[in-house]
């Protein structure tokens, strides 16, 4: 199976993005809606640090990929398919770029500048200006429906694939627990 | 020997000349703070206060200054912050609506250099402050800029859940600057 399996190191960036952005979703969803307390803006912190994370995390992943060639799709599936697969992929990566990107300008034009892990100060891409960011908060909640779209489509083609197909597209990107259980 | 003699000269015309800076330029004035939320900088502002100023740079001693604030024109630079802060745990600027800075003892530090010691009263507490600030003048026109930074527990600004400082810090700064014309008719 050699060669038909991610690295390990994208096995683990594809999860560790998965969770941040289940958890970020989560969170964003949230605590918009909390009133103003100590505990809001703890959370309007973290929520911060975490998407900074996902963003410096995801330029390494795209060097990773691009210096690591993945597995080819499987040539039993039909053409329409790996189309599919592979805009679904890169509109999943713009969606990790794009969505902290309009997390940070959001905050600039709000008016809360990030401050990495309470440490870091980030610079604020645009001046304060409360309409614009009253447009970029759509814009970031837009992008995020989106994204969850798109993830559930790429869950499901996921399970489609190892429960219909029988294929070892969902195994290949699996934690391997043991060397056994990858030949299995 | 020269020089030195038209510096003195010059020096002397200074102090003939010195006046005292008493009316307040409103629209070229302002009350501005800084304060921390989860470790980041934000600033704010007061849109309404009325200050009476009396202060000649020759004679410090002279001087007086009173500021008072209207709490409830405070821009903490977010909607929902102006509305938390009005409430009971922040400024409860029902029964408080205005803080008071008022100052009779003013001490020359060197240079443009002054400050300006004096009481500081917000939601019924009063605090004793050293406000430090440089005067610079231009003709009838004078400007006094500085800041000085309080402790927002002090005041009880901040009590209940905002009491403890991991959100929101205890210190703030305050950064004002009043500009005063000479007006010869007000001494």
């Amino acid at each position: 199976m050699n060669g038909k399996r991610y690295t390990t190191t994208a096995i683990g960036l594809h999860w560790l993005m998965a969770a941040l952005i289940l958890v970020l979703f989560a969170v964003g969803q949230y605590m918009t809606d909390l009133p103003l307390s100590p505990t809001k803006l703890q959370i309007y912190s973290w929520h911060k640090w975490g998407g900074v994370t996902a963003f410096l995390l995801v330029f390494f992943r795209v060097v990773w990929r691009t210096t690591h060639r993945p597995p080819p799709l499987p040539s039993t599936m039909p053409r329409w398919q790996q189309v599919a697969a592979h805009g679904g992929h890169a509109a999943l990566y713009l969606l990790m770029f794009a969505i902290p990107l309009s997390g940070w300008l959001m905050s600039s034009a709000k008016g809360f500048q990030t401050v990495y892990l309470g440490v870091l100060p980030i610079p604020d891409l645009l001046a304060k200006n409360k309409e614009f960011g009253d447009v970029l908060k759509e814009v970031h909640e837009t992008l995020n429906f989106l994204m969850i779209v798109i993830v559930a489509g790429h869950v499901a083609a996921a399970l489609k694939h190892h429960f219909i197909d029988r294929d070892d597209i969902l195994v290949r990107i699996a934690p391997h627990r043991s060397r056994k259980g990858q030949h299995a | 020997m020269r020089t030195a003699f038209a510096a003195l000269a010059l020096l002397a015309a200074a102090g003939a000349h010195a006046e005292e800076y008493n009316t307040i330029v409103a629209d070229k004035s302002s009350v501005a703070f800084v304060y921390r939320q989860m470790n980041v900088p934000l600033e704010g502002r007061f849109g309404k206060f009325a200050a009476q100023l009396k202060f000649d740079p020759a004679k410090p001693a002279t001087a007086s200054v009173s500021i008072d604030i209207d709490l409830a024109s405070i821009d903490t630079g977010s909607a929902e912050g102006n509305d938390e802060v009005a409430g009971k745990l922040w400024f409860d600027t029902k029964s408080f609506p205005t803080a008071r800075f008022v100052a009779t003892n003013f001490r020359a530090l060197g240079g443009s250099r002054y400050e300006a010691v004096g009481k500081l009263t917000i939601k019924g507490r009063t605090r004793d402050v050293t406000a430090p600030f440089a005067f610079d003048s231009r003709g009838r026109s004078g400007t006094a800029e500085g800041a000085l930074t309080i402790k927002r527990a002090d005041f009880a600004i901040g009590e209940g859940i905002w009491a403890d400082f991991d959100a929101v810090a205890n210190e703030v700064q305050i950064k004002f600057r009043l500009q005063a014309e000479a007006s010869p008719d007000k001494k």
